[in-house]
């Protein structure tokens, strides 16, 4: 709609009699108002870059330089090269908070997906009474706090009186002690962030699914598809590009994870044996605990260098998948 | 949107077999399931702080609320008289970051947005880059930072740094191109309005609504902040919520009641707050979707 707007404005405006007429393939900003003096989008602009240049920029390269010094609180300055990287290549705690995050990642997101997508497709049915209802709870664990959620999860898959252990021994199993053992902090923290995200993302998905077009499932329907069917030959398809998104924003929130394993444990380790300790946990227990400020920049350096890797092949594969078209 | 939405509304009862008694059951169970594990916490925060931690450690545990609910409370004010300074700095905290947030960003968003100036393309790309680049990154500097600016251990830190985010300016960018028609501006500046009052009288009132959900967004995530509250904050006048229920945490070996009576003191606000505005958040959510 904007596009032919502008269209519209550019052949009705008299041409300058002051200026020459400029071809609009080097305009900077193709959909502008040109009648207005763009000068001033500096100024506009100028508070933003300003603070994110000291506030943002700055710290990021500063943290990129003394990822090659050994570099402390205490003042030493010391230029290093690569050692630091070479000794967090030999460090089995980044390997096994990689692995971790990871875990932990997978745990997340893939239920969270699947329950997305699912409840999107539920609240999507013209029929659904109460809809703004639903909608409204659906986002109300996204706006607590991950300290106060983490303090009751903490209590609720707590060993002798959680809620969760007494439902597993009602139902006749040993109890868990979910906070020592690896695998089980991990379903505990993935559940934390399942419990915070589902919701945001099936708004996220049901936004998407509200814009395909009402025809495509009318002649589907035609077809001959039945409900499934035309959720897995209309609906799916359709949501392409919000499953990428989706998954590359989860992707780089997932692998930063820190928060609900620094509550669970109330410590940057992670855990008596480090069993969910995280990357992002681990550059604080470094940058913050050990005051090893060099290789914390170091494992800050990694972590992008992970998130960027992992969101690319995110991005290739949901194309691929998806794009298949079906 | 109303329109298609009564249409949607209205089309099943004209088919002879509505949709809703088709599928509708397994439909509201979920629903019905999804709305009980969302709220649920909550209930639970309140019966741990009302019941204190004794009855809540046996077996069955105790479902229903306790009439200890005022002692808890008044334990955790005994533990850290300062609980209500904490509250109320984080809504101060809050509101400036978010004021400030909204103004920075619209600004820059409507330049962005409607502005033909030079380099432009390639300051949008920077913002989204940014964007993707993790928080932590530049954690360290940006802490000896706020420390050489004397800023240790006072609300500016957490002010200061948060004033704008690339997120914010392009959200406001988002929003602007798509809410604000170009024929408007057009029409404005050839009554010979500036940029200043084509902003202030055009742009403005447009994007009020939007503004308005970026602006409970970053006053969400300002009160909700964690770790580097955590970092720059020593005593506690200082102290914002989040902070102050993690001193309760540290304070005894595992005190539940204690815990939940913080954690409910610093979310009760927030969820005061989302039976006014929840809906409009929810309609923010979903405008900023990407969409096919």
């Amino acid at each position: 709609m904007s596009q032919s707007a502008v269209v519209k404005t550019r052949e009705s405006k008299p041409p300058s009699p002051w200026k020459p007429a400029r071809p609009p393939k080097k305009l900077n900003n193709p959909n502008a108002v040109l009648s207005l003096n763009g000068r001033w989008g500096f100024l506009f602009t100028a508070p933003f870059f300003v603070m994110f240049l000291i506030f943002g920029l700055a710290p990021i390269i500063f943290s990129i330089v003394i990822a090659f010094f050994n570099y402390d609180a205490l003042g030493t300055q010391e230029f290093i090269g690569t050692a630091n990287f070479t000794e967090l290549f030999a460090d089995t705690r980044f390997w096994n908070a990689l692995v971790n995050t990871v875990d932990i990642w997978l745990l997340s997101t893939i239920p969270m997906l699947i329950m997305s997508i699912g409840l999107a497709a539920v609240l999507h049915n013209p029929a659904l009474r109460g809809s703004t209802f639903f909608r409204t709870i659906l986002l109300v664990p996204n706006i607590t706090s991950v300290l106060a959620i983490a303090i009751v999860f903490g209590q609720l898959f707590g060993r002798d009186f959680g809620m969760v252990n007494i439902i597993i021994g009602a139902l006749g199993f040993e109890h868990v002690d979910f906070i020592q053992g690896t695998t089980s902090s991990h379903i505990a923290i993935a559940s934390m962030i399942v419990w915070r995200w589902t919701g945001y993302n099936a708004l996220i998905f049901l936004a998407a699914m509200l814009a395909i077009p009402g025809e495509l499932y009318e002649s589907a329907s035609l077809d001959g598809a039945g409900k499934w069917k035309q959720f897995i030959y209309v609906t799916l398809p359709s949501l392409r590009n919000t499953i990428t998104f989706v998954l590359i924003v989860g992707t780089i929130g997932g692998l930063q994870v820190f928060a609900e394993p620094l509550i669970l444990g109330g410590s940057y380790n992670g855990g008596d044996s480090g069993q969910f300790s995280t990357l992002t946990l681990f550059l604080f227990e470094q940058a913050f605990v050990a005051y090893k400020w060099g290789y914390a920049a170091a494992i800050g350096i990694m972590i992008t260098v992970i998130v960027a890797i992992v969101s690319v092949i995110n991005f290739y594969i949901t194309r691929k998948l998806a794009g298949d078209g079906k | 949107m109303s329109q298609t939405e009564i249409q949607e509304q209205t089309r099943p009862k004209q088919n002879k077999k509505p949709r809703w008694q088709r599928m509708g059951v397994l439909g509201y169970v979920s629903l019905g399931i999804v709305t009980f594990l969302s709220i649920f916490p909550f209930y639970w925060m309140f019966i741990v702080a009302s019941n204190g931690t004794d009855e809540i450690s046996k077996i069955p545990p105790t479902l229903l609320p306790g009439p200890r609910f005022f002692t808890v409370i008044s334990n955790v004010y005994e533990v850290l008289p300062q609980f209500n300074q904490a509250l109320l700095n984080t809504v101060y905290v809050g509101t400036v970051v978010a004021l400030a947030q909204v103004f920075f960003s619209a600004i820059a968003g409507f330049a962005f947005a409607k502005l033909n100036f030079k380099g432009q393309k390639f300051m949008v790309l920077f913002v989204i880059l940014t964007m993707m680049l993790p928080s932590q990154l530049g954690i360290i500097p940006l802490f000896i930072l706020i420390s050489q600016m004397g800023l240790m251990d006072s609300l500016g830190a957490l002010i200061i740094p948060a004033l704008v985010t690339a997120f914010g300016v392009f959200w406001m960018r988002q929003v602007i191109d798509a809410q604000v028609p170009n024929e408007l501006l057009e029409a404005a500046s050839i009554d010979g309005a500036g940029v200043f009052r084509a902003y202030w009288s055009i742009v403005l009132p447009i994007i009020a609504q939007s503004s308005f959900v970026l602006g409970l967004f970053s006053f969400l995530a300002t009160w909700n902040d964690f770790l580097w509250p955590l970092l720059v904050l020593n005593t506690p006048e200082n102290f914002t919520a989040q902070v102050a229920v993690n001193q309760l945490k540290s304070s005894y070996a595992i005190d539940y009641a204690l815990n939940m009576g913080g954690a409910f003191l610093s979310t009760a606000p927030l969820l005061v707050l989302f039976i006014f505005v929840g809906r409009r958040l929810v309609r923010g959510v979903m405008d900023g979707a990407v969409k096919g």
